[in-house]
């Protein structure tokens, strides 16, 4: 593939939004509520349109005969390159939460950014993306403050997701060998300058939700290169059922 | 992908304006401002439509309407999904804000109002019901990727706000 950095990089962003989307659309019709299981699934729906964008342009960059639906149903677990943060299990409605807003102040960061792309495709997707991401971040915030700074449970079970997520964040800004190209060639985000402003608003919203950043150092890496946790594969399962049991099935 | 420039043959227009959305059945598509353009060649259509918000699913059907409509009228055509411009709730006619009115969803606020009445911080949203402004949010996701969920504290009537789109 000639452009062969252009599409791992567009990949390294759109797989994201494949997997969280799905781990989102889990909760159709078994959200806490009405109201915030259409919210989930209305996210999901976001990501996964904008997912279709990427998936779309990466396929035009390959120039053979793949398409949209192949990027997105027909790879190896280890050919995923999505962050371990999105793939984390709903677990309860703390931990889906948190890991919405985990994931969306980074979203509206680097979007932010990418808007400013010398790729006239990918600046575009972008600067549609932000206008939904930006009331996803809205709504995981809002229920951070609601939650964290609620009952002594709810508080309790936010704290308790922070501490088990927040392994997850460092990864997020780990630059690929694509996005090291592509940031050469001012088409791609250089995320090791988002960390700080991240960490900057994920402290305040933390602050104002009475909840608080785990001391530990430590943190878990993999996803970028393809080396997932041990929940990937059963997404994976899910997901990829249909292709994998009636190939080539269309409707 | 990215949308050169804003052009729609006049003769178009009536046709167009018969397309609706399916999600809104009172919207014309003209008036919701998603056919950025649409020109005519050797009697073949080239249009340029664009989403509301990325997932929004009822794009293949828009798609498949507008051929159909301009077939019925004698022309072939093609349709092109454009992302840039992003549309705006802007781009919804003073006709389509009416349409949304009388059909029982309040039509977009300005920005900085949308922000403030999905913060919860100011009743600024109108029952479409019976106009009060004595309302609440309900939640900011609604029944379509659009539109948020609200109630009114007076006549108590459910309906759906089109979230303001910048």
């Amino acid at each position: 593939m000639k452009n062969e950095n252009l599409y791992n990089y567009i990949l390294g962003i759109a797989d994201n939004s494949l997997i969280l989307g799905q781990r989102l659309g889990e909760l159709t019709g078994h959200g806490p509520s009405l109201e915030t299981d259409i919210a989930c699934t209305n996210i999901s729906l976001d990501l996964f349109g904008q997912v279709r964008s990427y998936y779309q342009y990466a396929a035009k960059i390959a120039g053979d005969n793949r398409t949209e639906d192949d990027i997105a149903m027909l790879r190896k677990e280890r050919e995923y390159v999505n962050v371990l943060l999105v793939e984390q299990p709903n677990t309860d409605f703390a931990y889906t939460m948190t890991r919405q807003f985990l994931f969306d102040v980074y979203h509206l960061l680097y979007l932010q950014e990418l808007q400013k792309s010398t790729d006239l495709t990918l600046s575009a997707i972008a600067a549609k993306s932000m206008k939904e991401v930006s009331y996803h971040q809205r709504f995981s915030s809002d229920w951070m403050k609601r939650l964290g700074d609620g009952t002594k449970e709810s508080n309790q079970k936010m704290q308790n997701a922070i501490d088990d997520l927040w392994r997850y964040t460092d990864e997020l800004f780990h630059q690929t060998e694509a996005d090291i190209a592509m940031v050469k060639e001012g088409i791609g985000v250089d995320v090791t300058a988002l960390k700080e402003k991240y960490h900057q608003i994920v402290t305040s919203i933390l602050e104002e939700s009475t909840l608080t950043i785990p001391e530990s150092k430590y943190f878990q890496k993999g996803g970028k290169l393809g080396i997932h946790t041990e929940h990937m594969g059963y997404i994976l399962t899910e997901l990829q059922y249909m292709q994998r049991t009636y190939p080539n099935m269309e409707w | 992908m990215i949308a050169e420039k804003q052009h729609i043959d006049q003769i178009l227009i009536p046709i167009l304006e018969q397309v609706s959305d399916p999600e809104i059945p009172v919207l014309s598509i003209m008036d919701m401002g998603v056919v950025r353009s649409a020109v005519i060649e050797n009697n073949y259509v080239k249009v340029q439509i664009t989403p509301t918000y990325s997932g929004c699913p009822a794009m293949d059907v828009i798609g498949d309407d507008i051929k159909a409509a301009l077939k019925e009228a004698g022309y072939s055509s093609e349709i092109e999904l454009i992302l840039a411009p992003a549309w705006t709730t802007d781009w919804i006619t003073p006709r389509g804000r009416k349409a949304l009115e009388d059909y029982g969803i309040a039509a977009p606020l300005d920005a900085e109002a949308d922000k403030e009445a999905l913060l919860g911080n100011k009743k600024l949203v109108k029952c479409t019901n019976c106009g009060s402004t004595n309302t609440r949010l309900v939640s900011q996701f609604g029944s379509t990727a659009c539109k948020a969920q609200f109630q009114c504290n007076d006549c108590q009537e459910p309906f759906d706000y089109f979230k303001c789109l910048k």
